[in-house]
């Protein structure tokens, strides 16, 4: 049976792995090879790495953390975070990626999603949304608004219609973020994520608001998620894998397991 | 020589590295005829749409896989890789596969999502070579949207949207559709396996 997976996702600057709460007050949470890899043997069905500075200059420091991360890992590896162009992402699959995380840039120019699938393959682009209820309307969910550079500018589309337009463009994936649930550890937004999961056929991953084992179980029930990806909780001890997927699967939910 | 065979389907990199960590000295990614007649085995990776396979017919390559499938050489398809084993795809009806195995790849029915993605169990039904010392019903990682029939070439099946071909053996002619360089443990030890045939 197809398992629900858990991805544990590494937010990566200057080569070091940083957990804040909506990209401020940033922690050191330890180096990105060596937590890629004790999350992967400590359950992890995938690893995502996103560089969240992305600045020129780092790139050439993000293309070697690549490199580092990927020698020793063997589960799915996607990286994110300032791929502008195909050849942005051919380094970066170059350096180990198997998956490419792509958001602004996809929106200035859709047709960089079947650019980078045409070499690669559909199945190595996951298109990255950052959702946000619109609260002005009465179906704010419906009407959810999509916003690039972090967070900070609306793009002046709705979350539904840019993913089917993503889907029809050929992306492999949808990576699914709740501005509304980022950082909050009060649990995923499982209506967003249900809308858009059932909008497409390609996968969706669940992101943002991810607290606890029963925080997941309820992503993937009502929230029809196929995965749900994790960062802070991971970092801080505050959740092991393992034990986490243990308790989703107790809730019901197919999960790989012993891992 | 181990030769990996480079038709420009997608990212070979996990794959070498794969091999690289399972201390194979002599991996050559290529996409000459020669080097695959004159290797030891061959493993043919490969992700995206059938067509691509075209390149091999194109370009000798088909030709030099079959001689070195009758030289009894161990293959690997991995993926596409294992799909172009069979007859051929509705995903590029205008293009044949090697026709080593029976059937055609068809795509998933729309009752379930597609691209299938993730990891799913493995249900072992031969004595393979390949899928020695691998427990039972372990879980590999998959992402595909088309799928190869069962036959008696199945060595493993898995269970999305009905049945389908998950790994096939037939002597040294070996195919799996997930991906055996992400897919932890279970997939390092058919790599291995493959490496000892």
């Amino acid at each position: 049976m197809l398992t629900k997976r858990i991805i544990a996702c590494l937010d990566v600057t200057d080569g070091r792995v940083v957990k804040g709460v909506r990209f401020e007050d940033l922690r050191d949470a330890g180096d990105p090879a060596e937590l890629a890899a004790r999350h992967a043997a400590s359950g992890a069905d995938e690893i995502v790495l996103l560089d969240i500075t992305a600045t020129h200059q780092g790139r050439g420091t993000l293309l070697e953390t690549v490199r580092r991360a990927a020698r020793q890992l063997f589960v799915p590896f996607t990286v994110g975070g300032g791929i502008r162009t195909a050849a942005d992402a051919e380094a970066v699959f170059t350096a180990g990626a198997d998956k490419v995380s792509i958001n602004s840039a996809a929106l200035s120019d859709p047709s960089l999603i079947g650019e980078i699938g045409k070499s690669f393959g559909a199945q190595a682009v996951i298109v990255a949304i950052d959702a946000k209820r619109d609260p002005s309307v009465t179906d704010a969910v419906t009407n959810a608004q999509v916003y690039i550079n972090g967070g900070r500018t609306p793009a002046n589309r709705k979350a539904l219609d840019w993913a089917r337009e993503a889907e029809d463009r050929g992306a492999g994936e949808i990576l699914l973020t709740s501005m509304d649930s980022d950082g909050t550890r009060d649990g995923f937004d499982c209506e967003l994520t249900a809308m858009i999961s059932r909008a497409v056929q390609i996968p969706v991953i669940a992101s943002g608001g991810a607290g606890n084992a029963e925080h997941f179980a309820d992503v993937f029930l009502r929230g029809a998620a196929d995965a749900a990806l994790a960062a802070s909780i991971f970092h801080f001890g505050i959740a092991d894998v393992r034990a986490l997927k243990q308790e989703v699967a107790r809730a019901g939910i197919p999960m790989r397991l012993p891992c | 020589m181990l030769a990996i065979i480079d038709y420009k389907a997608g990212n070979l990199t996990s794959v070498v590295k794969a091999l690289d960590a399972l201390g194979v000295k002599d991996a050559l990614v290529t996409a000459r005829p020669e080097d695959v007649l004159a290797a030891d085995r061959i493993i043919l990776p490969g992700v995206g749409h059938f067509a691509a396979t075209r390149l091999l017919a194109q370009t000798g390559l088909t030709e030099a896989v079959r001689e070195a499938i009758a030289d009894k050489k161990p293959f690997l398809g991995i993926c596409v890789g294992m799909q172009w084993l069979f007859e051929g795809s509705t995903e590029a009806p205008e293009v044949p596969g090697l026709g080593a195995l029976p059937g055609i790849c068809d795509r998933f029915p729309s009752t379930v999502k597609s691209p299938h993605v993730g990891w799913n169990s493995l249900d072992i039904s031969s004595n393979s070579r390949l899928l020695k010392n691998v427990p039972g019903n372990s879980f590999v990682y998959f992402t595909h949207s088309y799928r190869a029939p069962l036959s008696d070439a199945s060595a493993a099946s898995t269970e999305y949207g009905g049945t389908f071909a998950a790994a096939v053996e037939r002597d040294n002619v070996m195919g799996v559709q997930f991906h055996p360089e992400k897919s932890g443990d279970a997939g390092l030890q058919m790599l291995r396996n493959f490496l000892s045939c």
